[in-house]
């Protein structure tokens, strides 16, 4: 054993298992301290402790323990847990999934070091989210609406436009009388260099390159690092938002990826597994990363995430979407039938869902009829949807005209509200009246969602008549 | 002689300590340089297994534990009302000032190793003594004084429980802290102070003189709560559902119109947010039955979801333990805790550490048994001492069924122990139809015992008609499955008019806006005149059925009628039930002609 300055080197590995290193005879090592190790021909990795007992420590390599050999490799505990230094100059700049540089840029300075863990906030410090976010996307402004603060996920299947989503929100999204545009925070969790290219393009494009750090993980790099990526991003965004002031963005793709890596530590150390071989703290894990988003009293700043995460096999309930939704404030769920369909954003409204909703919209903030608005149009919506599997089994020409109506509804709202451009920019007064034209083709006794003054007011009938 | 060990082994939240010789099970501990909170879980041999309630991050093997003496306790006592807790009742208001006070910059999140009281040592309540004198005999449970603790909740200042002996000293009326003496009693020629404040250990149920049946309904506002599955002052209940089916919204709906006293809300591995939206919301909101702001009687107990797991666990004993002690100074307590599967969880996830042998999904075997203490907590009682006072404690629980599969154990085992079940319904859910309450699946074992509550208090007709909705329902559910399959126009009228009617009362009495301000609360009267609206216009219809008009001419008739009668739930005031009969007539007019 040699120590310098609180490090010190251990060669006793008495396994590998997996992406884990039985390390022997160590003294004074901490739950979850960092550690370095040195393989024989002098390359470096990373890792941590998981699991420390009198003189055994249980440590897992970030990189992967291919190539690490029992005789000739070196571990140093390095006396901290994993952190990460931070600075307003890290925006505009690209690092791998460590926080490291990798952009080939000039150093940066570096500013105070954080604990990638960070800490809960508390609840009593925390302000309610409700800062209308215009996306310009009617079926999430209209009917899921995103708020300052929130964490709003993405549910998607491979192949569906989820990132074209995410990065048509992350251009248009914007703050209703206030110009101040979101720092973006990107962490790229295990994607496909294509994935990646297709961000990174379009932050160039958009010229909003220097209001965006890059946090970059691909499929074809160690995948214990995927277990970090996400947390050194959001250590970097409470950084910018509770200490700089300002209100960041943050999507990250695709925590899917990030399960998996999960699920692959926990089987290496034969843990006790939970549904599908997922661990049974995979909930308390990914709260640990999902409610680092929000607002405090006292500080300007804000975090609003937007994970993404792609259903394997297209199915909600999987462990991956399930625990998300149970933890998130919503979910945007994308469809694979309206996708077949050609209908851009392929939301599907009926399972998606805005939590906070309710508090950033209204008079003042968007405007008056809008909850009654979303009520009535996921009223008419869903009635159409159902008669739409019923017109399949007894015939369209079964139906009375009534409920002719609700499946005309349906397809129109479909057509004229859900589907719009890439690069359409509706605003919310737009996305409302467009949903006031679709009331028009029902009748009007069957608005029950809506007031009377509010019919009064906004209904295409009765507006003619003013 | 307090216990001192050292750290052995550390493996997330669980710490492996040895040289523990004489430590008790329960015990709190204090661990590392830091001094975390723990607790002992298991002992073999001098090793003693710790849960920690905060993060192990640091910890080493050699630092020191160090045992405390006493189980794991909360502090009881003028101040709880109001207040936010973690899971191991530290206070998050105090905690704030705390950090901002010693210049800390990370004030906003919760640090480890923070020591500060639950409950206030400055504060100073104003003391009135019960009518006692120096040689009265007292014993546990009597009020020996009252504080007004908020401008709702008078604070009656109970003699702990286990002290039996004569008056030898009480407080004149006046300003005390909790630490100062109020009273001193002489037990077996030995003289105990009294304070306002005392501690109780969180995993032992405060003792009461006798269980009695529930007998009262706990009226909640929510139509279908109240009207089709009642809860009970003192019952138990669960509310099961996927994510984003209205658990949370219902109990917030719960803690906010129910005819409690006093509100225990516990969110136990969920969002901070909406801990957040209580602390926000609760003080400007009312309470329906008093006027007062709610916040007034209220204790929220957090632990979010990113909070220690361990501390998950302690939160929902913590939580019964505060009601408890309301209900023995005569109060009626509503629990709710959202969700106990994250208590389940955290049991599993601290069953795993240990290397238990799991039973279902992982969960330890004595999932069952834990669930059943948990709930065993609630009830109508007795409570000790003079003057007499019946108190009670209501438990509902949130479940969390992963994939929303109600077949998975923590549901299947709470079911055995939960007297009311609302079983949220994904489908309802997503067709926006809140409060999204299955009302085929749904039950409540306490129709009888409140059934006499509402035909005293709002109309003896209550149950008839009850159940004359609820026959429709159940019919309606069968009719469903034949259109399903050949479509609404084989039917016959009379099925035909009960598909309209259930349509009616889906919309217009089972569909309630949580966040609509009439909507939001209906008064048990303008739940029943909702109800017999529908159910007489009901039966009118179904004579004209019967007599050969078919139900869509009925509908015709009613024409514009029906709107009304289905926004009635939004546009009518409680205090306007005038209009709700107004318009019974006029529909009743309407149809009469058929
Ligand atoms: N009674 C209700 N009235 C109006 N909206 C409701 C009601 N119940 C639930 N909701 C809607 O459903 C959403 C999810 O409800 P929530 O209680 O948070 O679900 P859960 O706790 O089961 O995940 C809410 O944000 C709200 O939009
Ligand atoms: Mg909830």
């Amino acid at each position: 054993m040699s120590s310098l300055y609180g490090i010190r080197e251990y060669s006793r590995i008495a396994e590998i298992r997996g992406p884990l290193l039985i390390v022997e005879g160590v003294r004074k090592v901490s739950y979850d301290e960092i550690v370095e190790v040195e393989l024989s021909d002098g390359s470096r990795r990373r890792g941590r402790v998981l699991d420390i007992s009198n003189n055994i420590a249980v440590v897992q390599v970030f990189e992967g323990t291919t190539g690490i050999t029992t005789t000739g490799t070196k571990v140093r505990f390095l006396g901290r847990a994993l952190e990460l230094p931070v600075s307003e100059d890290m925006l505009g700049r690209i690092f791998n999934g460590l926080g490291e540089l990798i952009d080939g840029g000039p150093e940066i300075v570096a500013g105070e070091k954080y604990d990638i863990n960070g800490s809960p906030i508390n609840p009593a410090i925390r302000a309610y989210p409700e800062d209308f976010i215009q996306t310009g996307i009617s079926a999430i402004d209209g009917m899921n609406t995103l708020v300052r603060g929130q964490k709003l996920p993405i549910f998607s299947g491979s192949g569906l436009p989820h990132n074209r989503l995410a990065v048509q929100i992350a251009r248009q999204a914007s703050v209703k009388g206030q110009n101040e545009e979101f720092a973006v925070i990107f962490a790229a969790i295990g994607i496909k260099y294509d994935d990646y290219i297709f961000f990174k393009k379009f932050f160039e494009e958009t010229g909003a390159l220097n209001r965006v750090a890059m946090f970059v993980n691909l499929a074809d790099e160690p995948a214990m690092i995927r277990l970090v990526t996400p947390r050194v991003a959001l250590t970097l965004a409470e950084y910018l938002a509770y200490e700089v002031g300002m209100h960041i963005l943050v999507i990250l793709t695709d925590m899917t990826n990030y399960a998996e890596a999960l699920r692959e530590i926990s089987s290496a150390r034969e843990e006790v597994p939970g549904r599908q071989g997922y661990p049974g703290y995979m909930y308390s894990d990914l709260a640990s990363i999902y409610e680092r988003a929000g607002r405090v009293h006292g500080k300007e700043g804000s975090i609003t995430q937007i994970p993404i995460l792609t259903m394997p096999n297209d199915d909600i309930t999987h462990p991956i979407p399930d625990l998300t939704g149970y933890i998130t404030e919503g979910q945007i769920v994308l469809s694979r039938d309206l996708y077949n369909k050609g209908i851009y954003p392929p939301i599907n409204v009926l399972m998606s869902l805005s939590r906070l909703m309710k508090e950033g919209i209204g008079k003042g903030k968007t405007r008056e009829d809008h909850s009654q608005v979303s009520d009535q149009l996921y009223a008419a919506y869903s009635r159409g949807v159902e008669l739409r599997s019923l017109a399949a089994v007894i015939g369209e020409e079964s139906l009375n005209v009534n409920d002719r109506k609700f499946l005309r509804f349906a397809d129109l709202f479909e057509k004229k509200f859900l589907k719009q451009g890439i690069r359409e920019n509706r605003d919310v007064e737009t996305t409302l009246d467009i949903a006031w034209e679709l009331f028009a083709e029902l009748p009007e006794e069957e608005l029950t969602n809506i007031k009377e003054e509010t019919i009064k007011r906004y209904h295409p009938k009765h507006r003619a008549d003013i | 002689m307090r216990v001192r060990g050292r750290i052995k082994r550390i493996s997330g939240p669980l710490v492996i300590a040895d040289n523990m010789a004489g430590i008790q099970m329960y015990e709190m501990v204090r661990v590392g340089e830091e001094r975390l909170i723990g607790e002992v879980t298991r002992i073999k041999g001098d090793m003693a297994y710790l849960q920690v309630y905060e993060s192990t991050t640091g910890l080493k093997p050699g630092d020191p534990v160090e045992g405390t003496g006493s189980p794991l306790s909360v502090e009881l006592g003028p101040g709880l009302l109001g207040n936010i807790y973690d899971g191991v009742q530290r206070p998050l208001s105090s905690i704030i000032d705390y950090l901002n006070k010693i210049g800390s910059r990370r004030s906003i999140f919760v640090e480890r190793g923070i020591d500060v009281s639950p409950l206030s040592r400055d504060k100073k309540w104003y003391f009135t003594p019960s009518a006692l004198n120096t040689g009265d005999s007292v014993s546990s449970g009597d009020v020996i004084g009252i504080v007004q603790e908020t401008g709702l909740i008078m604070h009656r200042v109970l003699l702990p429980p286990g002290i039996q002996g004569k008056v030898s000293w009480i407080a004149p009326e006046g300003s005390y802290s909790i630490v100062d003496p109020i009273a001193e009693i002489k037990v077996n020629g030995e003289v105990k102070e009294v304070y306002m404040m005392q501690r109780w250990p969180v995993r032992t149920p405060r003792p009461y003189r006798l269980k009695l049946e529930p007998s009262e309904p706990l009226i909640t506002g929510i139509r279908i709560i109240d009207t089709l599955f009642p809860m009970a002052k003192g019952g138990t209940g669960m509310i099961p559902g996927g994510f984003g089916t209205g658990k949370t919204v219902t109990l917030h709906g719960l803690a906010q119109w129910s005819s409690a006293n006093v509100i225990i809300y516990i969110g136990c591995g969920e969002r901070g947010n909406e801990m957040t939206e209580v602390l926000e919301r609760f003080p400007t909101y009312k309470d329906p039955w008093s006027g007062k702001p709610l916040m007034e009687r209220t204790v929220l107990i957090a632990n979010t979801s990113n909070m220690p797991v361990a501390a998950r666990e302690a939160s929902i004993y913590v939580g019964v333990t505060i009601a408890e002690y309301y209900r023995d100074m005569g109060y009626d307590v509503l629990l709710v805790a959202d969700s106990t599967s994250r208590w389940a969880e955290a049991l599993r996830e601290i069953a795993g550490r240990l290397e238990e042998m799991p039973a279902e999904e992982g969960y330890p075997s004595y999932l069952a048994s834990r669930l059943a203490e948990f709930y065993e907590r609630a009830g109508r009682v007795k409570a000790y001492g003079s003057p007499e006072r019946v108190g009670s404690v209501t438990l509902v629980g949130a479940v969390s069924p992963p994939g929303g599969d109600f077949t998975e154990p923590v549901t299947t085992h709470t079911r055995r122990f939960a007297r009311v079940f609302w079983a949220l319904d994904t489908s309802l859910a997503y067709r926006r139809h809140y409060p999204a309450i299955n009302w085929i699946s749904s039950y409540s074992a306490y129709i009888d015992t409140v059934s006499d509550w509402w035909s005293k208090n709002v109309d003896p007709e209550w149950k008839a008609y009850r159940e004359e909705i609820m026959g429709i329902l159940v019919r309606e559910n069968e009719l469903q499955e034949i259109v399903r399959l050949i479509g609404v126009e084989s039917l016959d009228e009379k099925d035909k008019l009960i598909l309209d009617v259930a349509r009616m009362i889906k919309d217009g009495f089972l569909k309630q806006n949580a966040f609509d301000p009439v909507d939001a609360f209906s008064t048990p009267k303008k739940q029943f005149e909702l109800m017999k609206l529908i159910i007489d216009y009901y039966r009118d219809a179904t004579k004209k059925v019967e007599g050969g008009t078919p139900a869509s001419r009925i509908k015709e008739l009613l024409g514009r009628l029906y709107v009304d009668i289905v926004k009635a739930r939004f546009s009518v005031p409680n205090e306007k039930l005038e209009m709700i009969y107004k318009l019974k007539k006029e529909a009743l007019k309407a149809i009469s002609s058929a």
